[in-house]
């Protein structure tokens, strides 16, 4: 888009990155935003059919679908309220902590090939770093608001996000070996084609990997059955006992942020990014070099793909929140550390090992036979020769037997030849 | 992408005249107008870390200066160092910093004021260091403006497989040979090493107390007879044996530490 403004519209460099990087970040804004009225919606209709209710039916016609528009303009009329004994300038800082470290994981977070804020080499690691940054928010906010329950959940929360960051990484370092990259876009391309590419199905450990990841997930975004953070039968609240109004609504666009956040990182990492099931814009004659437009529509499609299997995992989680009873807090460090983090490593070893022994996935005539490391660090001049399953990534042959390497400049442009 | 947006040159079409009524400077470089902010907050952040009274504050004052110093590798590219040090530093080390202050927290210890010799002490030392960088960063020869920049290779890979014990990228003319092939691993390898004791060090510490063997108890229920007398175990001297009894239990709750 940058490139747009400059060469045909002829916006000086400066002004043309500003609002290149604005859209981005509007967009970012709206998708968290929008989407946690939507989610917040869909959450109170859902829990209200698990529970043989009908949930809000009056705001907004029929289905009630205006009802978080409703609360949102309430939340903003509220009376912003702070505790005596709060630590003024922590309370009034810990909602935005939380909801920029939610924002700011987006940036990295591709939602079509070419749609990404900014693409990070470290792309996976970058969102899971600063994912870990909301409990700061919480943390602040527990020990700010001068109030016993708020203290409990936020050492409750921080306890428990900590423990569970363990698990998590071992969970995404599996999907980063067999795509020989953290880069979000790299591992998600490298699943395009049918599903039975897909990293869930690349052998059995992922799938089982998968599922470990979908609690690690769950207990890191602090939902039922982990909620113990705010726990409303014991805590009041928990953490925001003593917030009202939009700072309180802040935590909750953080949390739906967070919630969409590792809903999407599931489906980039497991369930094929942009690339479907099915193949609709192959099928359709639809690939990268049919011309600008096709190849647009290819990655709004994607895009759409993308966003819809990320809301398929939020409504996963307000299944799961409705339908499970709460964890008490030692269960819930049973659950991470003799459950979630033996079998995470266990499934690493043996994705690791699977990968050694059959290097094409688990259905070799099916899965696609190459897609190619975008990196360049490892892409010889002629790659490894087309047709041998390369599917799982960077192929053992991939270690480098001779690195040729030559100056231009200041930076080093290297060529690995396989 | 990232290449020709730090070079900062402006073109000046027609349309430019247009736009710069709204911001009368000609031109951004935002790579300039970044790097001055992150670092700026990151100097500010670090001042008020030292000047704060409240450890909590202090704690989040030092979020925001290690938080931007990340923005500051992430600016100069290298992204996996800028998301180390997210990771290990914001979101690792001051989370656990924070929640040990906020389980111990007692109403003199939050707040720490610092005498005035500690002051000047840290004071001379801390002009020590700077006087020390500050003269090591204006010897650097082209300190005030990079003509190309330098950011191009993605970081990542080149350092996971150095770990590995493969450099991939160039190393500097003159490196020897085996320097080359070996790359990092044996650093990286004996840091694990060492984490991993530090690991094991730690659960030993903190494990749950067991029950120690009877002869433990037996021992320890006769220092507890020794140094409370007037406790009911005092009945343990005499050889009554509900006495004893009530020793060896209270004896063993003292080595269990504690009813569990």
């Amino acid at each position: 888009m940058a490139d747009f403004l400059i060469n045909t519209i002829g916006l000086p460099e400066w002004l043309a990155w500003t609002i290149t990087a604005s859209v981005a970040a509007a967009l970012i804004l709206n998708v968290i935003a929008g989407g946690a009225l939507v989610f917040i919606w869909a959450e109170r209709k859902i829990a209200a059919r698990i529970q043989d209710r009908l949930g809000p039916t009056r705001t907004g016609g029929r289905f009630g679908w205006l009802q978080s528009l409703a609360d949102g303009i309430k939340l903003l009329a509220k009376e912003d309220l702070m505790p005596e004994g709060a630590d003024g300038m922590l309370f009034k800082l810990a909602p935005y902590v939380s909801f920029c470290a939610s924002f700011c994981a987006f940036i990295a977070l591709p939602f079509a090939f070419d749609f990404v804020g900014q693409r990070l080499n470290v792309g996976v690691f970058f969102v899971v770093a600063v994912l870990g940054l909301e409990v700061f928010g919480v943390i602040l906010a527990g020990y700010a608001s001068a109030s016993k329950w708020s203290l409990f959940g936020a050492m409750r929360e921080a306890a428990q996000v900590v423990s569970y960051e363990v698990p998590l990484g071992m969970c995404v370092v599996v999907p980063v070996m067999l795509a020989g990259s953290m880069d979000l876009v790299t591992i998600a391309e490298k699943q395009s084609g049918w599903l039975t590419s897909w990293y869930l199905f690349h052998d059995p450990f992922t799938f089982v990997i998968f599922w470990v990841y979908v609690t690690c997930a769950v207990a890191s975004v602090n939902r039922a059955p982990f909620d113990l953070a705010e726990a409303e039968s014991e805590l009041v609240a928990g953490f925001h006992t003593e917030y009202s109004g939009l700072r309180w609504s802040f935590f909750f666009m953080a949390e739906y942020g967070s919630m969409f956040l590792v809903s999407a990182l599931a489906a980039l990492l497991f369930l094929g990014g942009w690339n479907g099931p099915i193949p609709v814009a192959t099928l359709l004659g639809l690939s990268e070099g049919t011309g600008d437009t096709a190849n647009y529509f290819v990655r709004l499609l994607g895009c759409g793909n993308l966003l819809l299997k990320a809301t398929l995992g939020v409504l996963l989680m307000m299944w799961v929140r409705w339908t499970l009873p709460r964890l008490r807090i030692d269960q819930v460090m049973t659950t991470c550390l003799k459950y979630c983090t033996p079998i995470a490593a266990a499934m690493f070893a043996g994705a690791m090992l699977w990968q050694l022994a059959f290097p094409g996935g688990v259905i070799r005539g099916i899965s696609r036979p190459a897609g190619e490391i975008r990196e360049g660090w490892l892409e010889g001049p002629g790659g490894l020769p087309a047709g041998r399953g390369r599917v799982g990534g960077m192929p053992v042959a991939g270690v480098p037997t001779q690195a040729v390497s030559h100056q231009s400049g200041s930076q080093a442009v290297v060529k690995v030849v396989p | 992408m990232m290449p020709t947006m730090f070079a900062s040159s402006v073109q000046s079409p027609a349309l430019l005249a247009a736009v710069t009524w709204a911001v009368p400077i000609a031109a951004i470089n935002w790579h300039s107008v970044l790097f001055l902010l992150f670092a700026a907050m990151a100097c500010a952040c670090a001042v008020a870390v030292v000047l704060a009274d409240n450890v909590v504050r202090m704690a989040f004052y030092l979020v925001l200066s290690l938080a931007s110093t990340a923005g500051l590798f992430f600016l100069a590219g290298a992204e996996f160092v800028g998301a180390m040090q997210l990771m290990i530093y914001v979101g690792g080390t001051l989370v656990l910093l924070v929640f040990g202050v906020m389980l111990t927290a007692q109403a003199p210890f939050v707040a720490i004021k610092t005498s005035t010799g500690d002051r000047v002490l840290a004071g001379m030392v801390g002009a020590a260091l700077l006087a020390v960088l500050l003269q090591a960063a204006f010897r650097v020869e082209p300190w005030r403006r990079p003509a190309v920049a330098t950011v191009a290779a993605p970081a990542a890979t080149p350092i996971g497989m150095a770990l590995l014990g493969v450099r991939v990228d160039s190393p500097a003319a003159g490196t020897p040979t085996a320097a080359v092939r070996s790359g990092y691993l044996l650093p990286f390898e004996i840091v694990s090493i060492h984490l991993l004791v530090v690991l094991v060090g730690a659960a030993y510490l903190a494990r749950a107390k067991r029950r120690r063997s009877a002869r433990a108890i037996d021992v320890a229920a006769s220092a507890v007879s020794t140094v409370f007398p007037a406790s009911p175990a005092a009945g343990a001297t005499t050889g009554d044996t509900t006495g004893r009894e009530t020793a060896r239990s209270s004896a063993s709750a003292l080595v269990s530490g504690g009813p569990r």
